[in-house]
């Protein structure tokens, strides 16, 4: 089994960290990953603004660089939601169609595909999981509380199996951050302090540390904790499935 | 087409200056967010439920056409008088008109969204008529001349003293006081000479049976009934899309609403009106108002399914963070957001982009209506249809420019990673929305593709 790895385009500007945990992740569970290097972005910046139409060249050069691959994985599951949705060929839709099924965000691979039932991982810390609404209620990666329906957890189980961590107790488990891709500057008042509420939610119940599945509500909600000089830190879970110290 | 002055971001910055209202208005809406949680998890077969209303109103719409012919003849066969609408124009003239021809200049209104979008009250009153609204926060909306901000609870943004305020300027109570008991048995003393006044009233309808040719008002407060007893003559008036098939059908709808709108087991008052009483004429009003056209296409026809619980501006943190009146619109929130459009695309361009389309609304919802999917296709269709800002069309294809290219996206983002650690200040100003009230994110020296290409790249 070979995965390509697909490291959205923020994600590689500005979060490597993330994804060497992720590649490390994977290669550290015997798979073997490659990374194309020629990769951009999924389309989704210009598809959520209206702009669908526009990301053709985007599709076509996702499908050049992972259509060989049995698996696509990638440590967003915002980026992978869009994948899956919205990732069309007019050449060869029979080829993007096979593309969007074998795309995973990490921790649905781990769990759904690999089947990790334990990790030689440790990270002593009180964490805040923060659900990103397009791995919530997108992927589906945990149950959402407006269905009645049982509760799970994906990125929870994984965390449980983390060494020394304790997670903390939410009020609004599952509330938006408020970052919405392009909202996040041009709703920039709400999006501010829909993403106030959230941290304050976390730092209420005394989370050092921040996750979630999606880097880009981590982003929003850093440059809050920053801003206001906190020292709770936002940590992609790829760092903390990896860590060892 | 008309063109708002302030769109959705703006009036949400203004609502959002006075945070301290910001937290009760989202505090109290969330509470109610809780409430029907509860209520919903409290029936095992919730999603069943909303599947079959989902599905008996996929059938309404498919068949919509049948529907409303079966039950204007019930309708007329009940003694009742039908009128037919296509629009808000036509529609304050059949009400007028039935006004003009009993010589009745004052009547009563318990809660219509459909009359607020008709804006029937300001046409009444331009022709001489006086008009009061009997639900107690849409009264309160009326006396401060404000539209209402939700559909269930219309001044859920105003707090009591403020309520206190208006009373004492409008209805004489004494300055200050704010108790929500004292004031409520105030109003209800005011409007209670009200209902025994007017000779005429209308209601809005939550559900009207094809099947027999009745229909369902559903309220908390009796208003409705009030109004309508009391009255020489009553009106009701009704989107089109309004019908259910038969009378066995209101159980499931009955058992959604209100658990969805409040999370109470059912509205206080679900009353049936089928005909008239003796001595009594009744008007029904078939309204158009755009309907058709929505059922027309396709990506956005299960809109129409909506019952008017207002569960998906409860749950949705834009909402709850910015107020319904930010949305410009007579239905706020999500589902307004994909209703309007519709109306006036030109006026309501902003309104499906008031969304981080987290989907919560969507999963909400009782008739299971795929909220947040119709966002993004509205957003599609506004870009194409020549609604996007210029800067905005400018900014997006420079890129899909960028990101198209491998070679220019990497060029790019080291140069912006340059940026943001030799000369930060060019990103870290006040014309960057971003950098308002958030950091930057820090930079790394390099991109995880140069790592790679450096340590694993064999």
């Amino acid at each position: 089994m070979t995965v390509g790895l697909f490291i959205p385009c923020y994600v590689n500007q500005f979060y490597p960290s993330a994804a060497i945990a992720t590649l490390q992740l994977l290669q550290k569970l015997g798979v073997k990953v490659v990374y194309p290097p020629r990769q951009t972005c999924c389309g989704q910046p210009m598809a959520n603004s209206g702009f669908e139409h526009l990301t053709q060249e985007c599709n076509n050069l996702f499908l050049e660089n992972f259509a060989e691959f049995d698996y696509i994985v990638a440590p967003s599951a915002s980026c992978v939601l869009h994948v899956k949705d919205h990732l069309h060929s007019t050449e060869d839709p029979a080829k993007a169609e096979r593309v969007r099924s074998k795309t995973y965000e990490l921790v649905e691979f781990l769990t759904d595909v690999l089947k990790v039932d334990k990790l030689a991982a440790r990270f002593p810390h009180k964490v805040g999981i923060h659900q990103s609404c397009h791995g919530l209620r997108g992927l589906h990666l945990a149950q959402m509380s407006e269905l009645n329906a049982a509760p799970f957890s994906k990125p929870v189980r994984l965390l449980h199996m983390v060494d020394g961590l304790e997670l903390v107790t939410l009020e609004r488990p599952d509330e938006c951050c408020g970052f919405g891709g392009t909202f996040c500057v041009a709703e920039e008042a709400v999006s501010v302090k829909m993403g106030k509420d959230r941290v304050s939610d976390h730092l209420r119940h005394g989370a050092e540390y921040i996750t979630s599945v999606d880097l880009s509500c981590l982003m929003h909600m850093e440059g809050i904790l920053q801003r206001n000089k906190s020292a709770v830190k936002a940590v992609h879970i790829a760092e903390i499935l990896n860590a060892t110290r | 087409m008309e063109k708002v002055e302030k769109d959705h971001a703006a009036l949400a910055e203004e609502f959002i200056k006075d945070e301290e209202r910001v937290d009760w208005h989202d505090g109290a809406l969330w509470w109610i967010r809780q409430k029907r949680d509860m209520a919903a998890k409290n029936i095992p077969e919730w999603e069943a439920l909303r599947e079959a209303a989902s599905q008996i109103k996929n059938n309404v719409l498919s068949n919509l056409h049948d529907y409303l012919l079966e039950f204007e003849a019930n309708v007329t066969k009940n003694g009742i008088k039908v009128h037919w609408a296509a629009d808000a124009e036509e529609h304050n003239a059949i009400v007028y008109s039935i006004l003009k021809e009993k010589g009745i200049e004052q009547m009563v209104k318990s809660k219509s969204m459909l009359t607020e979008e008709c804006h029937l009250n300001e046409y009444l009153i331009e022709r001489g008529i006086d008009v009061i609204n009997s639900d107690l926060g849409e009264y309160i909306q009326q006396l401060d001349n404000e539209p209402p901000s939700h559909i269930v609870l219309p001044c859920i943004h105003k707090r009591k003293e403020e309520i206190g305020e208006i009373f004492h300027e409008h209805l004489g109570t004494e300055k200050g006081v704010s108790d929500p008991t004292t004031l409520t048995r105030f109003a209800r003393r005011h409007l209670r000479n009200v209902f025994v006044t007017r000779r005429a009233a209308l209601t809005g309808v939550n559900f009207a049976v094809a099947a027999t040719g009745e229909y369902v008002v559903c309220t908390n407060e009796g208003n409705a009934d009030m109004g309508a007893h009391l009255s020489e003559v009553q009106i009701a008036s009704m989107g089109i899309e309004k019908i259910i098939p038969q009378k066995k059908h209101l159980g499931i709808f009955l058992r959604l609403l209100a658990r969805s709108a409040t999370g109470q087991p059912i509205t206080i008052y679900s009353s049936h009106f089928k005909k008239p009483r003796e001595g009594q004429e009744m008007h029904l009003i078939l309204v158009d108002m755009g309907r058709s056209r929505q059922l027309g296409r396709p990506d956005f026809r299960d809109s129409l399914k909506c019952i008017r619980c207002g569960s998906c501006m409860n749950t949705c943190p834009v909402y709850r963070k910015s107020g319904g009146l930010s949305y410009h619109n007579t239905v706020a929130g999500p589902i307004g957001a994909i209703l309007a459009p519709n109306l006036d695309m030109r006026k309501h361009a902003d309104l499906p982009f008031a969304s981080t389309l987290c989907g919560s609304c969507s999963n909400v919802c009782p008739v299971k209506i795929n909220i947040h999917e119709q966002l993004y296709k509205w957003r599609q269709v506004i870009v194409q249809e020549g609604y996007a800002a210029n800067t905005k069309v400018l900014g997006i294809k420079a890129m899909a420019w960028t990101l198209s290219s491998p070679t220019s996206y990497s060029t790019i983002g080291k140069a912006g990673r340059w940026v943001l650690n030799n000369i930060p200040f060019a990103v870290n100003n006040k014309f960057n929305p971003w950098y308002r009230q958030r950091d930057m994110p820090d930079s790394p020296k390099e991109s995880f593709g140069e790592w790679y290409a450096k340590n694993e790249k064999k």
